[in-house]
């Protein structure tokens, strides 16, 4: 089983179906027993950094994700869920994240030069870095997946899985041994996207 | 690179797809549901769903469809009509939305688009706008395109962006139905004018309209059509091969 963590930040109902499109029982929970129980931790959220880091704190879901982490459990974060991940962000001020991953969340006008709208807002293709992880073991170098962000994930080469290029090649997933996470919407991305919760499933 | 989105537009009624030429003659097509799923088979970009009746007599929007269609369909779901408090939001967000679209809503009380913006985000409010041109001058037209609000289109457009609104889809009512093509015109001014993605909306007619609108406004982000796709005019997985050998970027497969 899956738990999809509900601390109060966006819509879940697309991302719940998604598993169940893909023949897995998901439950969205805010509840630290499922989520102690459950096999493997998805960590959603549309909005702002701090906003959200403070949800998870004023829940103590950030110290139960980081334990979780620590015993192994895989922990998939999707778009702010994936940004959380990292060490802090500089959305607004500077925040601090569930440092999972090392790296810092930056605004993509930084890197993407002008000329370029923001957000990052539609589909994009994957280039995929280094050994190709388990998560996309099904799919192929250049499939669509879908975007909507304004900050990337500044992250050590040898976190990132994937870039997607928009003026500059930006961090479109990234992992840590047992925790990664996605930039992009799997949940919203078509048969690709699904392929991807797939493989999350089957992880061991 | 990302790609220039193809997005078709189902108008729902008592739970049907409809398509109006130039807003009136109402004529049924098929199940919101299956025309979604279809659309997302064969590489439609993202799907938007109007209720149409919802400005003239306030019907709520039929959430069990859109509830429906968003646990089988994985592509970005929009939807619009009757939006006009931050709850009629919150209706459609909690049955699968990843975007809300605002009009008439928005013309009656401005405050909508950042209020609804600072509660789910910039990316979760689309600002649609029906225009027309009266006297030369693009007026913002108001209940499903009979009302003239007498809003200059470019002011309002850019009021709207400044306030929150994520996106724009502008609907030209002087090319709707017509099926010549988009109101490049009307569409380069708004580009112009604002920053975030614009959505083409209007006129369109063959795949053709399509190219030289990506062609002539290369800030135009999505084209946006309803009976075209509908009545099997225009197929979407040949319009986006006709895209790629233009030189268009477009995203093959579903």
């Amino acid at each position: 089983m899956i738990a999809i963590v509900d601390y109060g930040v966006g819509n879940l109902f697309s991302l719940k179906c998604s598993f169940a499109a893909v023949g897995e029982n998901a439950v969205v929970t805010s509840d630290k027993t499922a989520i102690k129980n459950a096999g493997k931790i998805v960590l959603p959220g549309v909005g702002a950094f701090g906003d959200a880091a403070r949800k998870l704190k004023a829940q103590n879901l950030d110290k139960l994700l980081k334990d979780e982490a620590a015993a192994g459990k895989p922990i998939l974060g999707i778009c702010l869920g994936m940004q959380l991940l990292f060490d802090k962000s500089f959305e607004y001020g500077e925040h601090e994240g569930l440092s999972l991953i090392p790296g810092a969340v930056r605004p993509i006008g930084d890197v993407i030069g002008d000329g370029l709208k923001i957000p990052h807002m539609g589909w994009n293709e994957l280039r995929f870095c280094g050994q190709r992880h388990n998560l996309f073991k099904y799919l192929s170098d250049g499939d669509y997946v879908y975007f909507v962000h304004s900050y990337y994930a500044d992250t050590p080469r040898e976190y990132v899985l994937a870039t997607a290029e928009y003026g500059a090649p930006l961090t479109a997933a990234a992992a840590n041994g047992n925790v990664a996470g996605c930039q992009f919407h799997p949940e919203k991305s078509g048969k690709t996207g699904l392929k991807i919760l797939k493989a999350f499933c089957e992880t061991e | 690179m990302i790609t220039k989105r193809i997005i078709p537009c189902l108008d729902v009624r008592d739970g049907r797809v409809v398509k109006g030429v130039n807003f009136e003659g109402l004529r049924e097509v098929d199940s919101p549901v299956e025309l979604a799923k279809y659309y997302s088979s064969c590489g439609a970009d993202e799907l938007v769903f109007y209720d149409i009746t919802a400005s003239s007599d306030g019907r709520k929007l039929f959430t069990d469809i859109l509830r429906e269609t968003a646990s089988g369909v994985f592509i970005p779901l929009t939807v619009g009509g009757g939006i006009n408090t931050t709850d009629d939001f919150e209706r459609v967000l909690s049955c699968g939305a990843d975007k809300v679209s605002v009009n008439t809503g928005a013309i009656k009380d401005p405050s909508l688009i950042g209020r609804a913006a600072k509660l789910y985000g910039d990316q979760c409010v689309v600002l649609s706008v029906d225009v027309k041109r009266v006297d030369g001058v693009f007026r913002v037209f108001a209940k499903g395109g009979r009302e003239n609000t007498g809003l200059e289109a470019i002011e309002w457009i850019k009021r709207g962006v400044e306030s929150g609104a994520g996106e724009v889809v502008l609907n030209s009512i002087d090319t709707d139905g017509v099926k010549r093509g988009f109101d490049i015109e009307m569409l380069e001014a708004v580009c112009e004018a604002v920053s975030v993605p614009v959505i083409a909306s209007g006129g369109a007619g063959s795949i053709e309209d399509f190219i030289t609108l990506f062609k002539s406004v290369p800030g135009v982000d999505a084209g946006l059509a309803a009976s075209v796709f509908h009545f099997g005019e225009i197929e979407i997985a040949r319009l986006k091969e006709e895209m790629r050998k233009n030189g268009i970027s477009a995203r093959l497969g579903g």
